[in-house]
């Protein structure tokens, strides 16, 4: 995939120059690119004089960090306790059944990625699924495929 | 606006704030909490705008309208309340909105349908704050949840805010601390250390830096108090962190939040941003010689980090590893220098309890917990969302009387509490009282006060693994007790849910939870052993039936469940046959429908669709 070198120096160009702001900085390129580019690790490393292998650590130590390219839609089955005991895992098991994909990897069409996260914060709907950055509480294994075709 | 630059400017401001706010207003109060704005808040806010300039009101004059923070009962979103006559609607659409402003705020009508409705007594409660889930609550942390806009400083000065700071920085820090001490805060984020102690030891070290952090690194599964709080009031965090700062003397402080939450972090950013306009962050703060400033950083979503040394690695923009305890933070914390970290709900307390008096605060609670704990009271239980209660209430009384009883009518069997650090209590304790140290004698802890409450359709050996199997994916991997022993102890449950228990399993878990709790570097390995060591000791009977029975009693356990039709309650609908995945439901149009055993991977699926609760788990 081609990574826009403009959009990544835009990105570094934010913050404070300094190894503090390393972490938000690669927050950012996943937002942006769905991931965290080869290209914008290495331009991080020159700019900031920090290690390309330290940055690769953080690139694989953080969870919210992937490597490699993700698909459109992120799908989030939260797993908490309350989501747990609700029920989650069945909703899991039919979104991988369903599309044909397990639980932290990407659907070959690169429509949907498939994450298993650890708790929202939204206990009180459980159990959820977060699209994005859209909540959908209350869900139910039979209800899943009919929010997940939302998203094209 | 330009920053107020005295006391006197602040007070008289506050005034003028006052003076132009008509409280007797009509006012439309929607929740934008995350809960509702998941439940469809937004489409009823612009329902409302709608409506308000359809009839051809004005907005400020004719009718008061905001968004708020989380009133806690997410549940039931989105939720409306309309003041001053303290109404509470539940579950708003949009089109029900030209009926809420024709008949209950022009004509003051209560529209039964969108109230609250008792799941047991069946009576129809409007007020707000005679709703059950709401009447047995005191609410100091939440205090302005729900009553005010996050997004505008000004409501949050005309509801007391910043008065806590004007008073304190006319203290001396000493005294500052003395207060604190006095009122018995105890850190809200798990650990439960008093605040005041570790304000005055970190003090105490002679440095150039000090520095002051707030951890919204909420990880706990099943708690979301702090989301809530920096959500709806962060101002009152702000604010309590500038009086920690100028007690302690730090002029740098960081607030580390989790990335999972991005509303909390625009609505902190936006706060952080009209508090430096103000002059309460920044130079020379209401003209006192005092310099404060705020940072925020966004977590990366690693467990771990929630834990203070790791926490503040993860600040310094590295890699978060916890390291051993023998240094402490209060000596060399953030880049090695003196540094107080307190949790979302710590912060958010100290305002008022310098406001207050240190008196008024520890009047409520325990002995040796006092004030007031926000719970999450999540899982099967009928009123789910966020309640504040004085410390010391009975498990009994908040799944009862807060709570509403087990959803469904089941059968009460534990409360899980404290994350997965903590541990499940049973039944037979739900008269324990609900304190730091009660909680701990009972083999659970605090935490930051997620209470789960479980059923008799929850397996105690599930949950087991389900809270190791969260371990053993958030273990950093620093040090061997816990990266190699968690793997082992999952390994060992999963074969027990599995039906591939055999003896001595129980022993060899208690084993590698006692080298857990002796041998881990961090809070994370250590406290690791909880919910697997309660579990045995209260639920030991379960353990022994899927070991030595080979069944789950509680219907969870995939390998030792079968799912089948119930002929009497069946009708034929065909549902469940044309929804099953693997296609394994046979039966004729209104003709009994029956699972082929052999084919079903008991997914739920027929379950989860039948409408006659016909599906049955044996």
């Amino acid at each position: 995939m081609d990574v826009d070198i403009k959009k990544v120096n835009e990105i570094i160009s934010r913050y404070d120059q300094s190894e503090e702001s390393l972490l938000a900085i690669l927050q950012d390129f996943q937002r942006e690119f769905h991931y965290v580019p080869e290209e914008g690790m290495k331009r991080l490393s020159d700019v900031l004089y920090v290690p390309e292998s330290k940055i690769y650590a953080m690139g694989t130590f953080y969870k919210t960090l992937s490597l490699e390219p993700r698909g459109k839609h992120t799908v989030k089955v939260c797993m908490g306790t309350a989501c747990h005991l609700k029920g989650a895992g069945q909703i899991l098991e039919a979104i991988e059944r369903e599309l044909g994909v397990k639980r932290n990897h990407t659907t070959v069409d690169k429509r949907y990625t498939i994450e298993s996260v650890n708790c929202v914060g939204a206990c009180a709907m459980a159990p959820v699924v977060v699209v994005n950055e859209n909540y959908y509480g209350h869900m139910r294994p039979s209800k899943i495929m009919d929010v997940l075709n939302k998203y094209k | 606006m330009e920053a107020i630059q005295s006391f006197e400017q602040l007070e008289q401001y506050r005034e003028r704030l006052k003076a132009s706010y008509n409280k007797d207003l009509p006012t439309v109060m929607i929740c934008f909490g995350t809960g509702c704005q998941a439940n469809g808040a937004r489409d009823v806010a612009d329902a409302f705008r709608h409506e308000i300039e359809e009839q051809g009101l004005k907005v400020g004059v004719d009718i008061g309208f905001k968004t708020t923070g989380c009133h806690g009962y997410c549940e039931n979103g989105p939720l409306v309340v309309l003041r001053p006559r303290d109404i509470l609607y539940l579950r708003v659409a949009p089109k029900d909105v030209p009926e809420i402003v024709e008949k209950s705020i022009k004509q003051g009508e209560i529209i039964e349908r969108l109230a609250y409705k008792d799941v047991n007594t069946k009576e129809i409660i409007a007020q707000y704050h005679t709703i059950p889930f709401y009447a047995h609550q005191k609410r100091i942390a939440l205090r302005n949840i729900g009553n005010i806009d996050p997004a505008s400083i000004e409501d949050y000065l005309l509801h007391d805010g910043y008065k806590g700071l004007a008073k304190a920085l006319t203290l001396d820090p000493d005294a500052i601390i003395s207060e604190v001490e006095a009122s018995g805060l105890r850190g809200r984020g798990g650990g439960g250390f008093p605040t005041g102690s570790k304000w005055r030891s970190c003090k105490a070290v002679p440095s150039d830096v000090h520095y002051v952090m707030c951890n919204g690194d909420e990880g706990d599964p099943g708690a979301f108090m702090d989301r809530s709080i920096m959500e709806g009031d962060p101002h009152s965090v702000i604010e309590g962190m500038i009086i920690g700062a100028y007690a302690i003397g730090a002029s740098q402080g960081y607030i580390y939040v989790r990335d999972e939450y991005p509303l909390a972090v625009k609505n902190l950013l936006s706060a952080i941003g009209s508090a430096r306009e103000r002059g309460f962050l920044g130079r020379n703060i209401l003209g006192t010689d005092f310099d404060f400033d705020i940072k925020i950083s966004r977590g990366g979503g690693a467990f771990v980090c929630g834990e203070s040394s790791a926490l503040m690695r993860s600040l310094e923009g590295k890699v978060g590893e916890p390291r051993a305890k023998y240094i402490r933070s209060v000596e060399k914390g953030l880049y090695d220098k003196p540094s107080v970290l307190n949790n979302v709900e710590t912060w958010n307390n100290v305002p008022e309890i310098i406001l207050k008096g240190s008196k008024w605060y520890a009047g409520f609670g325990t002995k040796g917990s006092k004030g007031t704990k926000v719970f999450s009271l999540v899982g099967k239980v009928n009123n789910t969302g966020l309640v504040e209660v004085p410390m010391g209430i009975t498990i009994r009384d908040l799944v009862d009387k807060i709570g509403g009883g087990v959803l469904g009518g089941k059968a009460f069997k534990a409360v899980q509490t404290g994350g997965p650090s903590g541990g499940c209590i049973p039944k037979a304790l739900a008269d324990l009282p609900i304190d730091f140290d009660s909680l701990t004698e009972a083999g659970s802890m605090m935490g930051s006060g997620g209470i789960i409450v479980m059923d008799e359709e929850t397996c105690m050996v599930d949950v087991a693994k389900y809270f190791i199997g969260f371990l053993v994916e958030e273990s950093c991997g620093k040090c061997t007790p816990c990266r190699d022993g968690l793997p082992r102890m999952l390994s060992i449950l999963t074969a027990i849910t599995e039906g591939k228990g055999k003896e001595g399993d129980i022993d060899t878990l208690e084993e590698l939870c006692e080298v857990l709790s002796y041998g881990a570097l961090c809070g994370l390995g250590t406290s690791a052993a909880n919910p697997v060591l309660s579990t045995i000791k209260y639920f030991r009977e379960e353990y022994d039936a899927h070991i030595l029975d080979r069944k789950c009693p509680a219907g969870v356990c995939k390998a030792l469940i079968t799912y089948r039709i119930d002929p009497d309650a069946c009708t034929g609908c065909t549902l469940c046959a044309k929804k099953c995945p693997q296609e394994c439901i046979s039966g004729e149009r209104k003709q009994t429908h029956i699972i082929d055993e052999t084919k079903c991977i008991r997914c739920g699926v027929c379950k989860d669709v039948c409408n006659f609760e016909a599906v049955k788990v044996e």
